[in-house]
C-alpha cells in the first residue's frame, strides 16, 4: 500500500497535519477552516440512550473547557513517557485528574469523566483527528506518518509517541526531532552550505538545534533541551498572579473552580499574546461574586515575570554550542520555532546569544512558527516517501540528545553511547556471570548526563535469561545496544561461548507493553477499507442533505426572484437528481450530483452575496453561502477548499 | 569502509564528504517503505557506518583505534567497566609527580573550605593558575601527538614502532591530565 505520507506535529498546544503539495509542504485544514488543531481532548455527555459517550478534538473539545472542565483534558504531551512519581509537579500546576489505583511504575490513567485513558490514548485520539482531516482532504485513506516529537524526548516518551500512532490507526514512518524538521522546512527553497541554530519554544517544550547544511545533507552536530519549559509555564506565572490577587483583594479563592480556573488562564494567554505587540494589557474578569477582577500589565512588568522562565534557555543554547565545538560567530542563521518565540524579550534574548544584531544578522521568522514544523515533518514524509524529484537529494542526519549507559558497581554510569551521537548509533558490551552456574544476569540502561545511575533516568531494566550453566565468569555475553533513526533502543544479545542466541526478554521499566497498546487500538473505522468507505459515504449523504435543505430554503429568500426561470429550472433539476441518487449507495454519483447542484446554485449564492453587500466575496457557493447566513452547515464541500484556491 | 589507507593523518573534507556519500545510499530514510530485511540491513549498516565515522572523525578516538589495530594496549582498556578515569598514583607522569601532590593538597583544603562555606580567593587563584598551567600542557600534547601521527604514516617499521609507544604514552599522559583538569574545574566550579 503506498498511499501518502503526511507529516504531523503533534503539540502540547496545538497540532497540525501537513502533506507535499507538488514541491512545497502545506497545512491541511480540518473541517472548521483552520490549520491548527488545539491539542484538546474532551469527553462528551453520556448519551441519553445509554452506551459510550463519544470524544471530540480540538476546537469544539476546547469550548467545553469552560463548561464542563473535568471532561476535558490539554497539554497532554507533558504526561507523555512519564511514570506517576514523574509527574508530580506537573499534577501541581494543570489539573491533570489522575486515577487513585495507579501504582509505581505503571502509566498513569488520567479521568477523563467517568472514563479513565493513559497519555498515548489521548495522544492517539487528536492523532485520529488529524488522520481524518487528512483523509477528508485528500478523498482516501491515510496510514502512514511522519511524527515529530522534541528533540530532548527521552526513549520512553518517543515510544509512548509511537504506541500512540499505533493507536490511532497510523503506521509512524519516522520520529522526526521538531528543530530538526523546521530546519528542513527553511532548507528546502534555500539550497545552500552553513550551520544553522534552530530555536524552539513551544507551549510546553524547548530544543535548541545545531545542524550543519551541505549538499542537502542535514546533518545535527548538537542538541539540548528542557522538555518541561515553555509558554505553559508562563501562563502559569500570570495564572498564578491573578488568583493570588482575586483571593488577597476579593476574598474569593477560586482554585477549588475548575471553570473559573480555566477562564482565568484564557484571560492570562490573550493577556500575553496581547504583550507581544502592545505595551499594555488588560485582565478584566467578572467573579462569581459579581466583583470584577480589573488588573493592568505592562509589557516592562511581564518581561520582568517571565525573565527566570526565558533564562532557563540559555543553558541549553550554550551547552549545544559547546557540544557542537562552535562559537555563537560561527552561526550563520538562527531559526526561530514554536508560539513563545513571538514574544519579544525571547528575540532579543536569542539576539543576545548568538551576537546576531552585531553581526547585522536577524533570525529567520518568515514561515508561520506554530505551522514550520508541521512543514518539515511533510518534507520528511516525502522523502521517506521517496516519490518525489523535489526532496530525493535531501537526507537528515539526526543524533540522539542523551547519552545512554549501564548501570556499573558502586551504581555509577558507564556510557556506552555519548550524546550528540548520529543515529543510528551502536555500541556492544561484553558480560559474564559473578557466580556458579549463574543463568540470568540483570543490565540496568539508563539515559542521562550524570555520574550516578540513581540522577539518571532509568530506561529499562534487561534480564538477560538462559545462559547456559558454567563455571562463573566463563560466559562470554555480547549484548548489542542499537538507538534506531527514531532515537529508540534496541537490544539485542548472545551468548558467546555455547554460541547460542540467548533468550532475552526486554521489560520496560516505564511505558507500556505490546499487549496493552494492541488493546488500547482506538476501535475506530480506521483501519478496515470498507469502513473508510462507509464513513465517506455517510460524510457524502451529510454534504448532499445541507445542501438540500439549503436550497429548499432558497425560494424564501429574495435574490431567488432575481433568477431566470431557466436557471430555476437548472436549480430544481440538480435538486431532483441529488435528492434521487442520496437514496443510493452510490457515493461518486452523490458527490457528483451534489457538486452539479452546488454549481447550479453558484449564481444564486452570488446574488445572494451581493445583497449581504458587507461580505460580498466573489465565487463563493451555496454552500458557503448558506453558512453565511447562519444555516448549519455541519460538513464543507470537499471540493470547496480547492474551488478556493 | 571509506577507502582509506591505515593513517593517523586524515584528510577531514574528504571522509565527510565520503561519509555523506554513503549515508544517501544505506541511510533508513532510503528503505523506510521497503521491506523488514532490507530495513534491517540499513539499520545494521548505517549504524556501523556512523560508528565508524565518529571514531575516524575525532583525532584522539581515530588515534585510539589505530593504535588498538595495531596491538597496542591503551590505558582505557584496563580500566574495565570503570570508565571514570583512573588515579592510579603509579601512573603519575614522572615530571608532574610533584605538582600534582601539591595540586590534591590544594584541592582537599579547597573542598574542605567550600563545605564550610568560606572562601579562600588565594586558594582559588593559585588552583586556577595550575589549572592554565595543565591546559598549556594538554596543549603541548596533542602537538605532540599530531607530529608523532606523522612520523608514524610516513616512517618505515622501526619509525613506526617507536611512534606507537610515544602515542600510547602521550595518550595516557593526555587521559591523566584530562582527569586533572576535570577535578579542577569541578572543585572550583561547585
Amino acid at each position: 500500500m503506498n498511499g501518502r505520507v503526511v507529516g504531523i506535529d503533534l503539540g502540547t498546544t496545538n497540532s497540525l497535519v501537513a502533506y507535499m503539495q507538488g514541491d512545497a509542504p502545506a497545512v491541511i485544514p480540518g473541517v472548521d477552516g483552520l490549520n491548527l488543531v488545539p491539542s484538546v481532548v474532551a469527553l462528551d455527555p453520556i448519551p441519553a440512550e445509554g452506551g459510550r459517550p463519544s470524544v471530540t478534538v480540538g476546537n469544539t473539545a476546547r469550548k467545553a473547557l469552560i463548561e464542563t472542565p473535568e471532561r476535558v483534558i490539554y497539554s497532554v504531551k507533558r504526561l507523555m513517557g512519564r511514570g506517576i512519581e514523574e509527574i508530580q509537579d506537573e499534577l501541581k500546576l494543570f489539573p491533570f485528574r489522575v486515577a487513585e489505583d495507579v501504582e509505581a511504575g505503571e502509566v498513569p490513567r488520567i479521568r477523563l469523566g467517568e472514563m479513565k485513558f493513559t497519555p498515548p490514548e489521548i495522544s492517539a485520539y487528536i492523532l485520529r483527528q488529524l488522520k481524518r482531516n487528512a483523509e477528508r482532504f485528500f478523498g482516501s485513506p491515510v496510514t502512514q506518518a511522519v511524527i515529530t516529537v522534541p528533540a530532548y524526548f527521552n526513549d520512553a516518551q518517543r515510544q509512548a509517541t509511537k504506541d500512540a500512532g499505533r493507536m490511532a490507526g497510523l503506521e509512524v514512518l519516522r520520529l522526526v526531532n521538531e528543530p530538526t524538521a523546521a530546519a528542513l522546512a527553511y532548507g528546502l527553497d534555500r539550497a545552500k552550505a552553513g550551520t544553522i541554530t534552530v530555536y524552539d519554544l513551544g507551549g510546553g517544550t524547548f530544543d535548541i538545534s545545531i545542524l550543519k547544511l551541505r549538499d542537502g545533507i542535514f546533518e545535527v552536530q548538537s542538541t539540548n533541551g528542557d522538555t518541561h519549559l515553555g509558554g505553559d509555564d508562563i501562563d502559569n506565572l500570570l495564572l498564578t498572579i491573578a488568583l493570588d490577587e482575586i483571593h488577597a483583594e476579593h476574598g474569593v479563592d477560586l482554585r477549588g473552580h475548575p471553570g473559573a480556573v480555566q477562564a482565568l488562564r484564557k484571560a492570562a494567554i490573550d493577556a500575553k499574546i496581547a504583550l507581544s505587540t502592545q505595551q499594555e494589557a488588560y485582565f478584566d474578569i467578572e467573579l462569581p461574586n459579581g466583583d470584577r477582577y480589573q488588573r493592568e500589565i505592562s509589557r516592562a512588568g511581564f518581561e520582568l515575570l517571565i525573565e527566570p522562565v526565558l533564562e532557563r534557555t540559555a543553558g541549553p543554547c550554550k551547552q549545544a554550542l559547546a557540544d557542537a565545538g562552535i562559537t555563537p560567530e560561527q552561526i550563520d542563521e538562527v531559526v526561530l520555532v514554536g508560539g513563545s518565540t513571538r514574544i519579544p524579550a525571547v528575540r532579543q534574548l536569542v539576539d543576545d546569544l548568538f551576537h546576531l544584531a552585531a553581526r547585522g544578522k536577524k533570525p529567520h521568522i518568515e514561515l508561520n512558527p506554530d505551522e514550520v514544523v508541521a512543514l518539515g515533518a511533510a518534507v520528511q514524509a516525502d522523502i521517506l516517501a521517496g516519490a518525489s524529484k523535489s526532496t530525493e537529494e535531501l537526507l537528515l542526519l539526526d543524533v540522539t540528545p542523551l547519552s545512554l549507559g549501564i548501570e556499573a558497581l558502586g551504581g555509577t554510569v558507564a556510557r556506552i553511547i555519548q550524546r550528540n551521537s548520529t543515529i543510528p548509533a551502536s555500541a556492544t558490551e561484553h558480560f559474564t556471570t559473578g557466580v556458579e552456574g549463574q543463568t540470568n544476569v540483570a543490565i540496568h540502561v539508563l539515559q542521562g548526563e550524570r555520574e550516578l545511575a540513581k540522577d539518571c533516568r532509568s530506561l529499562a531494566r534487561f534480564d538477560l535469561r538462559g545462559i547456559p550453566p558454567m563455571s562463573a565468569g566463563l560466559p562470554r555475553i555480547e549484548v548489542k545496544f542499537l538507538i534506531d533513526a527514531d532515537g529508540i533502543l534496541q537490544v539485542t544479545a548472545r551468548e558467546q561461548r555455547s554460541g547460542q542466541q540467548a533468550n532475552i526478554e526486554v521489560k520496560p521499566t516505564y511505558g507500556l507493553t505490546d499487549e496493552q497498546v494492541e488493546g488500547m487500538i482506538l476501535d475506530s473505522f480506521d483501519h478496515a477499507e470498507e469502513d473508510f468507505a462507509a464513513r465517506l459515504l455517510i460524510e457524502a449523504r451529510n454534504e448532499a442533505e445541507t445542501i438540500l435543505a439549503a436550497v429548499d430554503r432558497a425560494p424564501g429568500n429574495p435574490a431567488w426572484e432575481r433568477l431566470t426561470g431557466e436557471e430555476q429550472a437548472a436549480i430544481a433539476a440538480a435538486r431532483d437528481r441529488l435528492a434521487a441518487v442520496n437514496l443510493g449507495e452510490d457515493l461518486s454519483a452523490i458527490r457528483e450530483a451534489t457538486l452539479a447542484l452546488d454549481h447550479a446554485t453558484r449564481r444564486f449564492a452570488e446574488l445572494m452575496m451581493d445583497a449581504a453587500v458587507t461580505t460580498a466575496i466573489r465565487g463563493k457557493t451555496m454552500d458557503a453561502a448558506g453558512k453565511e447566513m447562519g444555516h448549519e452547515v455541519t460538513a464543507p464541500h470537499p471540493m470547496a477548499a480547492a474551488e478556493f484556491k | 569502509m571509506f577507502g582509506l589507507e591505515r593513517a593517523f593523518q586524515v584528510d577531514l573534507p574528504a571522509l565527510e564528504h565520503e561519509f555523506h556519500r554513503l549515508s544517501r545510499k544505506v541511510h533508513p530514510d532510503r528503505f523506510a517503505r521497503a521491506g523488514e530485511i532490507e530495513r534491517e540491513w540499513s539499520l545494521a549498516d548505517t549504524a556501523l557506518l556512523n560508528d565508524a565515522y565518529r571514531t575516524l572523525k575525532e583525532p584522539l578516538n581515530r588515534t585510539e583505534y589505530l593504535l588498538k589495530l595495531e596491538g597496542a594496549e591503551i590505558g582505557e582498556e584496563h580500566a574495565g567497566k570503570d570508565r571514570k578515569g583512573q588515579k592510579d598514583p603509579s601512573r603519575v607522569p614522572a615530571d608532574l609527580l610533584e605538582e600534582v601532590f601539591e595540586l590534591n593538597m590544594q584541592l582537599e583544603e579547597m573542598r574542605m573550605a567550600r563545605k564550610m562555606g568560606e572562601a579562600d580567593p588565594e586558594l582559588e587563584t593559585s588552583l586556577e593558575q595550575a589549572k592554565r598551567k595543565f591546559d598549556g600542557l594538554l596543549v603541548e600534547v596533542d602537538q605532540s601527538l599530531r607530529s608523532q601521527w606523522q612520523v608514524w604514516d610516513e616512517g618505515d617499521a622501526a619509525a613506526r614502532h617507536s611512534a606507537q609507544k610515544n602515542m600510547v604514552a602521550l595518550l595516557d599522559r593526555r587521559r591523566y591530565l584530562n582527569n586533572l583538569v576535570r577535578d579542577v574545574t569541578e572543585t572550583l566550579g561547585a
